[in-house]
């Protein structure tokens, strides 16, 4: 009796003491959001669009907090080590997750120890010219290309990034050869297009359709016209089986618990739901969307089946 | 235009848009003057604060930071030899000089002064020729780049130690420190021992931090025992306001050519204002009466490199403007604020949205006045920081370097690096090695490998790459540049000894 006593209180107390946590409601403490990149980029844009109504939906504060460097690795390789219960999340850019270990081998951490919860924006990733250049569809593009080997330049944003990986798949799907000119950042890869300092220019949407006055858009690498600016023919219409973007979501450490990301997912879907938000994206020149967490977890692994051999090939 | 000019003029002059405009400016003082804490950041978390704001109004504060910060980072930089931001480092070279005279007070209204004359130099030049300067600044290709960042090395023989030998090494030395971390192009990651941490490269401020401020208050303050951080003590007076002011406006080609130059870097989308001052501060040097007196405290050095890093500001805002594209940091932050409000840089922003976009300019504009107007005022209790005792101002001063190292990236690493910095700056300034090299290299390195590689990339795809990189019109005066430049100190040499070959003959004949 008496040890039967003692056994109840023990496990009264485990109960009450050791494992708090499994009768707290989550959240019931502030939440860390990281952004692997600098201050002001887009990614920092959507976090604080989010901000304000993930406090709202969570009832706790979210910060925000920044990890830039080694495009996003830096901030990566800290959420990895992080603990995995729900008070730190980051931003995640694909195929920034992806196409990083596949290139540098040791980029501090694996793309699958990176747990998404959703995905909510795509930038589909367009090839553009200058409105008086000589190529006015892609296939005079092709065609040229075809005659003049490694001729063409095009600039864009970084190496083992979404804009080289969609030049290299271009170029194999073609059967052509350019010239690939790589500049740390999409505005300095802006810059010198319109400066004419190279032929053509692989960008994100946004960028695209900001500067649609000056240029024009040969494809586009959606499934489906992008529709703030319907006209551009996409790659698939033309016959080059190129699906090409940069996705923005949100991802947590590896071996969160599921209920806790059940949770972040509903908020960050829900904000992704607001028409409001997704006006404001169409705006900009983004895609809105409202990937849960297992769509993005097999929509990345399609991605590194894809991405894994083009990669293989091109680095020596 | 010179309606919207007005219409931008009332804007500003509203009560409320005035009261945020001066709240900007005081903002971006702080943000400006705490190393680690950059204009990039303070605008960044003020644009939510902006979101519910009219446009009008939110630009207005923005402003008010931008300017501010472009003035606060000098405070630091005078006081205590640390630049509050990368593009305040040729401040140091004579601001620190000057407080050590006792003469901080001097410097610090001299930088206020100058900032303001920088800035609306190249506000006037913004509203009245955004555009066809925004078609200029398209013409920086990686060639120019490339030979922008040679140019600013051979401000390396400017900056003399005393030794041309010592310089060229500590410059090696930034320029091998520059490419730890991630390569600019190819993406491979260099040089990093393993740390994961470095693939993001040195953050060029815990260098500064490291390099700049902790030799000094390990040299004055621990090694040598001094009871205060400069010799003399301050006494600001109102006499001091108005001697330098009047002084400075006495220098008109001086201040002219400060704001040229940093307007000018400025609207090259890229560049930045780091090596703005540089290039602004090699030139006031190169073209006084007496060059001798730079980089000994005076208060013609303080204003050349404030004047230009204040006009970068503006200057980096015409290509944005005109073009949609951001040529520095905070103003990429501000094309995003000009989104978020439903407004297209580059189309729209000079027909219609006129009146938004010269409120922002006539705010940047009134931004510079309240830039003097507090620098003055606000002299009077900067300068006073250095009567501290040391015991009490160099823990302080040692808590901030930390503080500042670790905010940038929230990064402990940044930290150690900062002291390992701040260790081989101590030992490398007893052997006489200046430390601005070290900091150009780093800052150039990067500029001057991407340009080359990009110049090689697309000079390969066109046949030759010599002739892409060369037979192009800014390439060629640039090319011209870095041979005066790097030839300058010979002729300087002749022309010494020339003079005092006349006098030792005018000795003889007398």
């Amino acid at each position: 009796m008496k040890n039967a006593t003692r056994l109840f209180t023990m496990l009264f107390c485990t109960l009450i003491f050791a494992v708090p946590n499994l009768f707290a409601a989550y959240p019931d403490r502030p939440i860390t959001y990281q952004i692997p990149f600098n201050p002001g980029g887009q990614s920092d844009v959507e976090a604080r669009r989010q901000q304000p109504r993930l406090e709202k939906i969570l009832g706790e504060k979210v910060i925000v907090q920044y990890k830039p460097g080694g495009g996003g690795s830096i901030g990566w390789a800290k959420m990895v080590k992080q603990r995995p219960n729900g008070y730190f999340m980051s931003g995640i850019n694909i195929p920034h997750i992806i196409l990083q270990p596949l290139a540098r081998g040791n980029a501090g951490y694996k793309t699958e120890q990176l747990v998404p919860v959703a995905l909510f924006q795509a930038t589909p990733i367009g090839l553009a010219v200058m409105k008086d250049s000589q190529f006015k569809s892609l296939s005079d593009l092709v065609a040229y290309a075809k005659k003049h080997k490694g001729a063409v330049t095009c600039a864009g944003s970084g190496t083992w990034s979404g804009h080289h990986i969609a030049y290299l798949q271009f170029q194999k799907a073609a059967g052509v050869k350019l010239t690939y000119v790589p500049y740390k950042g999409a505005s300095p890869s802006v810059a010198a297009f319109l400066g004419r300092h190279v032929a053509a220019l692989w960008a994100n949407s946004n960028d695209l359709f900001q500067h649609r006055d000056k240029i024009r858009v040969l494809a586009f690498g959606t499934e489906k016209p992008f529709p703030p600016m319907p006209a551009v023919p996409t790659f698939k219409d033309q016959g080059y089986n190129i699906l090409a973007s940069i996705d923005r979501g949100v991802g947590v450490p590896p071996k969160t618990p599921k209920n806790i990301i059940k949770t972040l997912e509903k908020a960050f879907l829900s904000i992704s739901r607001n028409p409001q938000v997704k006006q404001q994206m169409l705006d900009a020149g983004f895609v809105p969307l409202e990937m849960d967490a297992a769509e993005a977890t097999a929509y990345i692994r399609s991605k590194v089946v894809e991405w894994a051999p083009v990669v293989k090939e091109f680095k020596k | 235009m010179f309606d919207s000019i007005f219409i931008g003029l009332e804007q500003v002059f509203h009560l409320q848009n005035i009261i945020f405009l001066t709240l900007g400016v005081f903002m971006g003082i702080i943000f400006g003057a705490l190393p680690g804490l950059t204009a990039t950041m303070g605008l960044a978390l003020l644009v939510p604060f902006t979101f519910t704001m009219a446009p009008a109004t939110g630009l207005i504060m923005l402003a008010g930071i931008y300017v501010g910060a472009m003035y606060g980072d000098s405070i630091p930089a005078i006081l205590i030899n640390t630049p509050g931001t990368p593009a305040a480092i040729a401040t140091t070279f004579d601001g620190f000089p000057l407080s050590q005279k006792g003469m901080a007070q001097h410097g610090l209204v001299a930088a206020a002064f100058s900032s303001s004359y920088g800035s609306l130099t190249a506000n006037i030049v913004l509203a009245l020729a955004a555009p066809p300067l925004a078609l200029a600044s398209l013409m920086f290709g990686p060639p120019e780049y490339f030979w922008l960042a040679i140019f600013g090395l051979t401000i390396i023989s400017t900056i003399s130690s005393g030794s041309i030998f010592k310089d060229l090494l500590a410059g090696t030395l930034g320029l091998m420190l520059s490419t730890i971390g991630m390569a600019p192009i190819g993406g491979d990651v260099r040089l990093t021992f393993g740390f994961t941490d470095l693939q993001g490269g040195i953050a060029l401020i815990v260098a500064l931090i490291g390099f700049f401020c902790l030799p000094e208050i390990l040299n004055s303050v621990i090694g040598q025992r001094k009871r205060t951080y400069s010799a003399v003590s301050v006494k600001p007076s109102f006499k001091v306001i108005r001697e330098v002011i009047s002084e400075l406006i006495r220098k008109p080609t001086l201040m002219l050519r400060s704001s040229a130059i940093g307007t000018i870097i400025g609207f090259a989308p890229g560049a930045g204002g780091n090596i703005a001052s540089m290039v602004s501060y090699n030139e006031a040097a190169r073209w006084d009466k007496n060059p001798e007196e730079f980089g000994k405290g005076t208060i013609k050095g303080v204003a050349a490199s404030e004047a230009a890093n204040s006009a970068m500001a503006p200057g980096s805002l015409i290509p944005l403007l005109t073009l949609g594209i951001p040529g520095s940091p905070p103003a990429a932050v501000i094309l995003g604020a000009l989104m978020l409000h439903g407004m297209r840089p580059g189309a729209e922003m000079f027909t219609t949205h006129a009146d938004v976009t010269f409120s922002f300019i006539m705010g940047l504009l009134v931004a510079a006045f309240l830039v003097t107007f507090i620098g003055s005022f606000g002299s009077f209790f900067f300068a006073r920081i250095i009567n501290i005792p040391s015991r009490f101002l160099a823990p302080a001063i040692l808590f901030m370097t930390v503080l500042g190292s670790y905010a940038i990236r929230n990064s402990m690493l940044d930290v150690w690096i900062m002291f390992v910095f701040g260790i081989i700056g101590y030992i490398s300034s007893k052997l006489k090695f200046h430390p601005a090299p070290i900091v150009l290299g780093l800052i150039l390195g990067p500029f001057a490998e991407e340009g080359l590689v990009q110049s090689m990339l697309a000079g390969g795809a066109s046949g030759s790459v010599i002739s892409y990189m060369v037979f192009r019109p800014i390439s060629l005066i640039l090319i011209f540049m870095c041979l005066l430049s790097a030839l300058w100190p010979l002729f300087a040499a002749w022309r010494m000894k020339k003079r005092q070959g006349l006098v030792s003959q005018e000795d003889a004949n007398a």
